[in-house]
């Protein structure tokens, strides 16, 4: 690493009353790149991203983003600060059609004042940003269409524009390849990768061969706890790694 | 679906509401004088249920502290101009928005964190507090009300005299008055629900959480519509005043609220002409009712929740069939249904 990390976490840790869903983590996400955060069921995974992203407010330590402690912040703060999310339920305004869904996502970070009561006519600028965000997770030729009739992986993109329009520099995903098809996942494996180029992106998944094939960097969360961070090859020879979760019975 | 549906969706639509305009207009001349005052009342509640609806229809919030900002408007004119000493309305009207958009506020900043059942417990408990004050105190004339001089109709140094109309037509100016706050109204609240604050909104009712996530301070949105609905409640209940020459504290009791409540639910709770609909629905039903029993609430109840059950959009949700669509189906009859994006897209818009 040589960029300072944009994104960590110091000795965080988030209790649900007697229970620990994360402890004591200490995390850095790097400026660039794919970060995936595995674990088995109830490791903590997507605590750890609500924790991230302001949904959920640490116990104890600290939260830090290019070095400014933002823990206990509201999660609507986050955006402004250049840290968007998806979430692991699809949750799209189903009402709505894919640019509008864009559009409000777009209209979040960039509408002020009085603005806020001009109409949606006059505000070309937001939809140059919804459109451009559209074309980037190839959803353009569904733009009118109603969210709520999208196959479900147009859906995942949409969600994937939607934290797009934000242009953040910090994109977490909880697991957006849930429920998809293999032509879709490869799609979005592609769009993953380019994403990762110039943005810091932290993805959670389940399926390990799409996560060995796109990390750049892993971490293994189990318990709450991590036990192992580095590149995927690392987390494939590690042997406390394989015995938690890769499952290989050999090492027992 | 590039414009909210709250809005007309067409020039149709528009049309329906410009006639409908058009026959308030002409229409104290062709009927007693009984029904101006009835329309006029029937207006009233409309103000109170367009004000409503930008709470429930669009941010998704249900208050029972809406009729309070309504009694606090006319009230606010009490205090201004007692019996007695009538004032201007430039006067009246804006104080009346005031003070009813200020107690909005307050009462709004101290609730708007809870949710749901809890929001509607929280402001029935603040709306019964202003409720009290005026009832159990000597303040606004203690539990019989009082009367107060209606306000003088005066625009830049220009006064009408309604005494100087003759007796059959001295409703005229109110009703007028009225009906040209309600047309404000209306507009009013449209814009404000198409422009980018109406799509948080919209975006806050079907689901909030998402918006907070996308970056929307929520709380500031929907503190922002309870202030603005109580300022139109303000001013509803200001026309009240000017309507009634009499205030008395059943203005600000939550039965007010679950009145205006029930009038959208009944015009239909998805367009802003549903509160329209709605509140002259429920007045000319409450006059029917008037005339067939002496328990009109019960007879308004059954009918609200028939309509309810029979129809889920309300009176505005009505829709006469395409008649192209008829046509088809009758051709159709007989061969297997064919499955058109029609109806997935309903059904989405639906389940949402």
């Amino acid at each position: 690493m040589i960029d300072q990390p944009i994104l960590q976490t110091e000795d965080v840790s988030r209790r649900f009353g007697g229970l620990f869903a994360v402890r004591n983590v200490t995390f850095a996400l790097a400026p660039r790149g794919l970060h995936a955060v595995i674990g088995p069921n109830g490791a903590g995974k997507s605590t750890f991203v609500n924790l991230l992203s302001g949904q959920v407010q640490p116990s104890a330590g600290r939260i830090l983003l290019r070095g400014q402690d933002v823990s206990g912040l509201p999660a609507w703060r986050f955006p402004h600060l250049g840290v968007t999310r998806s979430f692991q339920r699809t949750n799209i305004f189903k009402s709505f059609s894919v640019h509008e869904n864009v559009r409000l996502a777009a209209q979040a970070t960039r509408v002020f004042g009085k603005d806020i009561f001009s109409t949606v006519r006059r505000t070309a600028h937001l939809n140059d940003v919804a459109d451009r965000a559209i074309e980037r997770v190839g959803l353009a030729d569904q733009r009118e269409t109603i969210a709520g009739i999208l196959s479900h992986g147009a859906q995942r993109q949409l969600e994937i524009a939607m934290t797009l329009a934000v242009e953040p520099q910090i994109i977490l995903l909880d697991e957006p390849l849930a429920g998809m098809g293999q032509d879709e996942s490869e799609r979005m494996a592609a769009l993953m990768g380019g994403l990762a180029e110039d943005h810091a992106v932290l993805l959670i998944e389940h399926d390990m061969d799409f996560v060995f094939q796109v990390a750049d960097r892993m971490t293994v969360l189990v318990e709450g706890k991590i036990l192992a961070t580095g590149t995927p090859e690392e987390i494939r020879r590690n042997a406390a790694v394989q015995a938690a979760y890769l499952g290989d019975n050999d090492v027992h | 679906m590039s414009s909210s549906h709250m809005l007309p969706q067409s020039w149709i639509g528009w049309c329906a509401l410009a006639v409908g305009a058009l026959v308030l207009a002409i229409l104290p001349f062709y009927v007693p004088s009984y029904y101006v005052g009835l329309t006029t009342v029937a207006m009233i509640a409309a103000m109170l249920a367009l004000s409503v609806h930008l709470l429930v229809g669009g941010a998704g919030m249900v208050s029972l502290c809406h009729g309070a900002f309504y009694g606090v408007g006319a009230y606010t004119v009490f205090f201004l101009s007692p019996e007695g000493s009538p004032q201007p309305t430039w006067l009246t009207l804006p104080a009346a928005m005031l003070v009813s958009g200020l107690c909005a506020l307050v009462v709004g900043a101290l609730s708007i964190r809870t949710k749901g059942f809890f929001f509607l417990m929280v402001t029935l408990a603040f709306g019964q507090m202003l409720f009290t004050v005026l009832h159990d105190t000597k303040l606004g004339g203690g539990t019989d009300g009082a009367y107060l001089a209606k306000p003088i109709l005066s625009l830049f140094g220009y006064t009408f005299d309604p005494m100087s109309l003759p007796r059959s037509q001295r409703s005229f100016p109110a009703y007028y008055v009225a009906l040209g706050q309600l047309v404000v109204t209306y507009l009013a609240l449209a814009f404000l629900l198409r422009s980018l604050f109406g799509r948080v909104l919209h975006g806050i009712k079907l689901n909030e959480h998402r918006m907070e996530a996308l970056g929307y301070n929520t709380g500031l949105y929907k503190l922002g519509a309870f202030t603005i609905a109580g300022v139109f409640a303000g001013a509803a209940g200001h026309m009240w005043s000017l309507q009634s020459g009499f205030v008395n504290p059943e203005l600000l009791a939550w039965h007010k609220s679950a009145e205006a409540l029930l009038m959208i639910l009944l015009g239909g709770i998805n367009s802003l002409a549903g509160a329209i609909i709605g509140a002259f629905a429920f007045t000319a039903l409450g006059e029917v009712a008037l005339s067939l029993t002496d328990r009109k609430l019960l007879v308004q109840g059954l009918v609200v929740l028939l309509a309810v059950i029979v129809l889920r959009h309300g009176i505005a949700g009505i829709r006469l069939r395409d008649p192209r669509r008829w046509l088809q189906s009758i051709r159709s009859s007989g061969k297997w249904p064919n499955l058109t994006v029609r109806k997935p897209v309903q059904e989405a818009r639906q389940n949402d």
